[in-house]
């Protein structure tokens, strides 16, 4: 199994893996979410994960992230299986993971710039001038307004809410992000721009980007590569160039149906080459 | 392994040249500080600075924005700065995180008088508008009663009913233990004290009279103020945070219809019911006690106390229990309807909840006290 376009003997050894999934089962209870998945997250690119909703691209997402229980199968991040790490190594690890989560999973109970100085605080033990100043550096730099950084998460709108998640994932200029659906709930230009933070981000601090999402133009705009999941596999993974040639059916549902060919209008001159190595 | 951030001064001419090395992230985030509060100390004096970024090994937000204020730092002081060998991605970083002052908030109050006085005014207002709020709230829930009065099948029985199973039936051990445990202790007590004055049958009637009267229903509402009004006032609270509250109102449903009216009248059906189930099991303790403890057997007890107790005290008892149950019912609801945003206010409002109906259930218990003395009941 796993010949198709899966797995590109050329590419293959590209560039490090960031992500390493293999032979990954997930169930609950009677129900196989994950069957046998293979994956692999190369270091310093943006991955965007596609698949149907309830196909599962949440689980794999928590269960790499250890909120979930496996039934079988290994995961490798930075090269290091996460089964044979002890605590400390594991929080040690954890401590270059930066993760967005879909409704933001802000802590309610403190203002935006708190937020953000979680991780500073309970990792860096940085508090005064320096700590205030990173946190507002990077409330500024996912685009939201100085004011903002004052308000509590019940105050926001569903836009700044993703944008103050993205900033507290980034507080601690993690390597890895995990980002689940970031764009959904903004605006076309939010939306553009937070593609466009993305890409800056990665080009400047090489971050790989796990990047879960159903939006078309992110995929165009933001990933190197991308990664289809359905039946508990993943399908295709590749350029989205290799997407749009894959003759499996949901695939090409998906990336020629009414929507994305609107999508791929507007997107195609943009279009990114492979990030040169 | 990551590297302490780390740099090296070199005097040429008018130019003071600073090498820069290691990794500048925001891991070594305290080092950074101090290298950069050094590098400042080094500067002083000099007409200009270079700043050489060609050995950093890694850059990061944090190390960039450092490196940026420093140089704008020393900028303020009049000494020109220039960057040398700066890769490229580096510029990006340094453009993207470049310093910047960021404009002042509002620095809190701090006048400890003034605080003082304004706490005091706050909780006043909050208290009145808490009494005109229960106030109108109760009146909204009479009015939809009403209402569903006049309108059977808008009824919600089912909802009743399952209500009812959380708050009676499982309560029900954990309720009839301890008034089991206190009607043994009153008779243990009791027996011990008339001892002396040579009438321990005397316990019987104080521990009927009491618990039948008082101790029964107090126990259960603070018990149930404690189980069931906390647990309205989070689920509520919960819903409300989640925007469930406003759903139900676009649907033309009304909130107080379909989560208050079915709690309540499940409440003031289920108060009375574990009320006489408290006796029950009160009366129960201080007979074992009393047989055990003071040698009275129950033939005995059972005799004295039919002599000792009347109807009336256990109607005193059973007559107080559903305005407890709506007292508490009604508390639960407005401060669940009271939760805001946060996690923080949903557990503020709920000690709130148990709090207020715990007062309120004593406080209600004493009017009736009087109540009852001055019609000699």
């Amino acid at each position: 199994m796993n010949n198709g376009p899966l797995h590109d003997p050329q590419r293959e050894d590209a560039a490090p893996l960031a992500i390493k999934v293999r032979d990954l089962t997930v169930a609950f209870g009677e129900k196989v979410i994950l069957d046998g998945l293979n994956l692999d997250v190369r270091k310093g690119e943006v991955m965007g994960f596609v698949g149907g909703s309830g196909m599962g691209k949440s689980v794999l997402t928590r269960t790499i992230l250890g909120l979930n229980a496996k039934q079988r199968g290994t995961i490798e991040v930075f090269g290091a299986d996460l089964d044979a790490l002890d605590f400390m190594a594991r929080k040690r690890l954890e401590r270059r993971f930066g993760v967005m989560f879909q409704m933001g999973a802000l802590f309610s109970g403190l203002t935006v710039k708190q937020n953000v100085q979680v991780p500073l605080r309970e990792h860096l033990r940085l508090t005064g001038r320096l700590a205030d100043e990173l946190a507002m550096l990077k409330i500024e730099l996912v685009g939201l307004q100085p004011d903002a950084a004052e308000k509590y998460p019940a105050e926001l709108s569903g836009g700044m809410i993703k944008r103050a998640a993205l900033a507290r994932a980034l507080a601690l200029d993690p390597e890895l992000v995990f980002l689940d659906e970031p764009t959904s709930g903004l605006d076309p230009i939010g939306a553009a721009e937070f593609d466009e933070l993305i890409a800056t981000l990665q080009k400047t601090l090489g971050l790989t980007v796990f990047m879960v999402t159903h939006d078309l133009d992110s995929l165009y705009a933001a990933c190197d590569r991308v990664a289809a999941l359905a039946d508990g596999k993943v399908i295709a993974a590749g350029p989205i160039s290799t997407m749009l040639a894959s003759d499996h059916p949901w695939l090409r549902n998906y990336f020629h149906g009414k929507r994305a060919r609107q999508a791929d209008a507007a997107a195609r001159p943009q279009l990114r080459a492979p990030p040169a190595r | 392994m990551p590297q302490i951030p780390d740099f090296s001064s070199a005097r040429t001419d008018d130019a003071l040249h600073f090498r820069f090395a290691g990794s500048w992230t925001v891991d070594a985030a305290r080092a950074l500080q101090e290298r950069v509060e050094m590098l400042i100390a080094e500067a002083r004096g000099a007409a200009q600075a270079v700043f050489d970024l060609g050995d950093i090994e890694r850059l990061d937000t944090s190390g960039a924005f450092l490196i940026d204020r420093t140089r704008q730092d020393l900028n303020g002081r009049g000494i020109a700065t220039r960057l040398e060998r700066v890769r490229p991605e580096f510029q990006i970083l340094l453009s993207e995180a470049r310093y910047r002052t960021f404009p002042d908030l509002p620095p809190p109050r701090k006048n400890l008088g003034f605080e003082i006085a304004a706490d005091v005014g706050e909780s006043l207002v909050t208290t009145g508008r808490d009494l005109f709020n229960a106030t109108s709230f109760l009146g909204e829930v009479v009015a939809t009663l009403g209402r569903t009065l006049l309108t059977p099948s808008r009824f919600r029985i089912t909802s009743v009913i399952v209500h009812f199973e959380n708050f009676a039936f499982r309560s029900l051990p954990i309720i009839a233990l301890i008034n089991f445990l206190v009607g043994g202790i009153v008779a243990q007590r009791g027996i011990y004290l008339l001892q002396r004055f040579g009438a321990p049958t005397y316990a019987i009637d104080l521990v009927g009279m009491l618990t039948m009267r008082e101790l029964g229903v107090l126990l259960t509402s603070i018990m149930i103020a404690g189980r069931s009004g906390s647990a309205i006032t989070a689920e509520i609270g919960a819903m409300k945070m989640r925007e469930e509250i406003d759903a139900l109102h676009v649907m033309g449903l009304q909130p107080i219809e379909v989560l208050v009216v079915p709690r309540l009248i499940a409440l003031v059906l289920a108060l009375p019911a574990l009320t006489i189930a408290a006796n029950t099991a009160a009366l129960f303790g201080g007979m074992l006690v009393a047989w055990g403890y003071g040698g009275i057997t129950p033939e005995n007890f059972l005799t004295h106390l039919q002599n000792a107790v009347d109807t009336s005290d256990f109607w005193v008892g059973i007559i107080k229990a559903p305005f407890m149950a709506l007292v508490i019912g009604l508390i639960a609801a407005t401060e669940g309807f009271n939760v805001q945003g946060s996690a923080e206010s949903l557990g503020r409002q709920v000690t709130a909840s148990v709090v207020k109906s715990i007062f309120m259930v004593i406080v209600v218990d004493g009017f009736f006290s009087i109540f009852f003395s001055s019609i000699r009941f």
